[in-house]
């Protein structure tokens, strides 16, 4: 039972160090209230879905600034998708960074556009990568009776 | 689309079309809105929701009138048709016009959100969607 307590005592540290630091923001709380006993996985499913979708929208950005000729549009679409993904699950960095991201496709500012690519696909990997962690801990729990 | 749920009396709950191109936001409506005991039908643009609101001459109807819609709750931005023309399409119908409509956005344009009252919807909430707003907008809005 020991062992149990120290999990979820490292887990409630782990989660309030990922708010603290801005990675994740209040929205995440409202997924976290919504898993229940209907939906003991409604969280991993979610968070599942925004890496898939963002791994998609982090290629197709990619590729459209990689043409000759960079259909802004096109591009500001697909930001636009990744900033609701990124909110609706409280990935605030990431959501925060297609802020600026929509910014400079409006300005078709083309430099703005190369950093902010660069600044997205780094926040992504740094809260796909803590969520995993936060996830695998929620697993650990469950199996040792939590 | 929703699988009922074997504890409760489908035909009892209100029925909710939820419309949003995002997979995200369509897993999260659907959610908040099963919690505030709705019946919940998800499509991914205008077109579809038409077809399932029987709306589209010649379409199918797979909702086939067993199951009629309480409320429409749609994204404003989407590709093809906004969320706005689905509005017009709503209520420019004679079967469907006294159904509320409710437009989601994630931005908070006042002029967007006018034209979005003046043509009838009624309400406008702002995303990201958290459940205080469901429990609202389902309290005012299908008792």
């Amino acid at each position: 039972m020991d062992g149990l307590v120290q999990l979820q005592k490292q887990l409630v540290d782990y989660t309030a160090s990922l708010f603290h630091e801005g990675f994740l923001d209040e929205q995440f709380n409202q997924l976290q209230q919504l898993q229940d006993e209907s939906n003991p996985d409604f969280v991993v499913e979610v968070v599942t879905l925004f890496f898939e979708d963002a791994e998609r929208l982090l290629n197709e950005l990619s590729k459209t600034l990689g043409q000759p000729s960079i259909d802004f549009k096109k591009l500001d679409a697909h930001v636009h998708q990744l900033k609701g993904s990124s909110s609706s699950i409280g990935a605030q960095r990431v959501h925060r960074v297609c802020i600026s991201f929509r910014n400079s496709c409006e300005e078709q500012n083309v430099e703005g556009c190369l950093k902010n690519l660069q600044q997205v696909t780094h926040e992504y990997s740094l809260v796909k990568s803590k969520l995993e962690t936060l996830l695998r801990m929620e697993q650990q729990i469950l199996a040792a009776g939590g | 689309m929703a699988a009922p749920s074997s504890s409760m009396h489908q035909h009892d709950l209100p029925h909710v079309l939820a419309v949003d191109d995002n997979l995200i936001d369509r897993k999260l409506v659907e959610k908040l809105l099963r919690n505030s005991s709705c019946k919940v039908t998800t499509a991914e643009n205008g077109p579809r929701a038409l077809e399932l609101l029987g709306l589209t001459s010649g379409g199918q109807n797979s909702m086939n009138g067993r199951s009629k819609v309480n409320l429409v709750i749609t994204d404003y931005c989407m590709p093809g048709m906004t969320g706005y023309e689905l509005l017009k399409k709503i209520k420019e119908s004679s079967v469907m016009k006294e159904v509320p409509v409710v437009i989601m956005s994630s931005e908070n344009i006042p002029t967007r959100i006018n034209k979005c009252l003046e043509e009838g919807a009624q309400m406008f909430i702002l995303k990201p969607l958290k459940q205080s707003d469901v429990k609202k907008l389902t309290c005012q809005l299908m008792n």
